[in-house]
């Protein structure tokens, strides 16, 4: 009998407790947590490109996460990807993962053998307002517009390291099904003026200066979002 | 001792057996002449000369990820499928030249066919990748149009590409979304009633060009702006 008097005291208890708090206001949006997640392209069977030093995009992608995980976990930023290991992640499953984790922001991580130093790519698809139900293939239509400002700070970022970027506007299976802001990052050689390769995909050095850079950004990002 | 019905079985059985395999023997060698009568390739009407005609080409250019209009002089077919084929054989001669900005094997002939089809109505690319794709690209509107109104309204590029040209594309979302994006914006450059794109390869439907370039969706010609560039 005691233990059933406890019992419904604590139920009474939780229930005000839980009536106060859903009676406050809930916290604004910039006081929300903030979680980026890092898409570490291909995987598994989808080995991606072949780069220059015989290695699979697949591996470079996911050196490159872990990378850019540590440097984000130490700047107090939490980190969710899509993969750990050398698995086949589907396109929809990448695109799932982003879109539980409801995060603030998401980088697609690619590299590739042509072109110069970074490439970021924001979807292609025509920004459109928010809506309750959104089609999944088009799901990243009402976050466009956000995916450009990402897509311009880390511009800024990178271009501050001194990096050559170029910007464009992509139609990336995943990347289009994504509802939080998201940009694909390429990673190609940094080259010359003649074309010559002056740092490649292999420089642990350019490795560590792509990440930081990156990691920069999205701490701005975070400072920016914060902002009311 | 044989049975004297056995005898006649066995006798029968023989000769129904060759018979059916004179039978067979002459089924095979009429089949070989229909065969050889159906590749008779001897033309049937001499091959007429295209006038040469200015044609302006969208080049893509990977080191700053620009496209760039360039206009070259090329023997031009009236029909404008064979027209389409012509300028994108162009393009892709370009890029398969050892010194090209864009550098894609494969040349003219990974184009093997372009349809042009009445365009469906499409407001946005969002609509269009959203369009349902069984039982074809739903491109047929309830009444067939004239053949004058198909081939001056707006039309439906499909550009059928060959699997080696997709197997040897390098892999990467900016040289597969140059490609895509010079295809589309050529087309529009040289058919403006084009204003849709989609894809195939060998056929049929691939999901992307080499692991990037979603070519699944419908391409709107409208959109194939070059890409800004920033350099530090």
């Amino acid at each position: 009998m005691r233990w059933t008097k406890w019992t419904l005291a604590a139920l009474v208890a939780g229930g005000l407790a839980g009536a106060s708090a859903s009676a406050q206001p809930a916290p604004p949006a910039s006081q929300a947590r903030f979680v980026v997640v890092l898409d570490a392209a291909h995987g598994g069977d989808d080995t991606g490109g072949r780069l220059s030093d015989g290695q699979p995009e697949k591996t470079f992608t996911l050196a490159l996460s872990v990378r850019l995980r540590s440097l984000l976990a130490a700047r107090g930023i939490q980190v969710v990807t899509t993969r750990e290991s050398d698995a086949t992640v589907d396109p929809n499953k990448r695109a799932e993962i982003t879109n539980h984790a409801q995060a603030r922001a998401c980088l697609s991580l690619h590299a590739s053998e042509s072109g110069s130093g970074i490439h970021l790519f924001a979807s292609s698809l025509t920004p459109a307002q928010p809506s309750r139900f959104a089609a999944w293939k088009t799901a990243q239509a009402s976050s466009v517009t956000r995916s450009l400002a990402l897509e311009g700070v880390l511009n800024s970022a990178l271009l501050q390291a001194g990096m050559s970027v170029t910007l464009g506007r992509t139609t990336l299976p995943a990347l289009d099904s994504m509802t939080c802001p998201a940009v694909a990052v390429e990673v190609a050689p940094e080259r010359s003026a003649l074309h010559e390769i002056t740092a490649g995909l292999d420089d642990k050095n350019y490795q560590a200066r792509v990440a930081t850079a990156l990691a920069a950004a999205l701490v701005e990002w975070r400072t920016e979002a914060h902002q009311p | 001792m044989i049975p004297r019905y056995q005898k006649i079985l066995f006798v029968f059985l023989l000769l129904a057996s060759l018979a059916m395999a004179v039978g067979l023997w002459e089924l095979r060698q009429r089949a070989h002449q229909r065969l050889i009568a159906g590749q008779d390739s001897a033309p049937t009407s001499a091959p007429e000369v295209a006038p040469a005609e200015q044609a302006t080409l969208l080049v893509a250019n990977d080191s700053d990820g620009s496209l760039l209009p360039q206009v070259h002089s090329l023997p031009l077919p009236a029909d404008p499928g064979a027209r389409a084929r012509a300028v994108l054989g162009k393009l892709l001669d370009l890029y398969a030249a050892p010194d090209a900005a864009h550098s894609v094997p494969g040349g003219g002939n990974s184009v093997t066919q372009v349809f042009l089809l009445p365009a469906p109505e499409i407001g946005t690319v969002a609509d269009a990748a959203v369009k349902p794709k069984s039982g074809g690209f739903s491109i047929n509107p309830p009444a067939a149009p004239p053949q004058d109104a198909q081939q001056t309204g707006p039309q439906l590029a499909v550009v059928n590409l060959t699997g080696s040209f997709a197997a040897s594309h390098p892999s990467g979302i900016e040289t597969e979304t140059l490609t895509v994006l010079s295809i589309c914006g050529t087309l529009r450059a040289n058919l403006p009633n084009v204003t849709q794109v989609r894809f195939l390869v060998d056929g049929l439907e691939r999901p992307t060009l080499a692991g990037h370039a979603d070519l699944t969706r419908t391409y709107l010609t409208s959109d194939t702006a070059p890409a800004e560039g920033a350099h530090p």
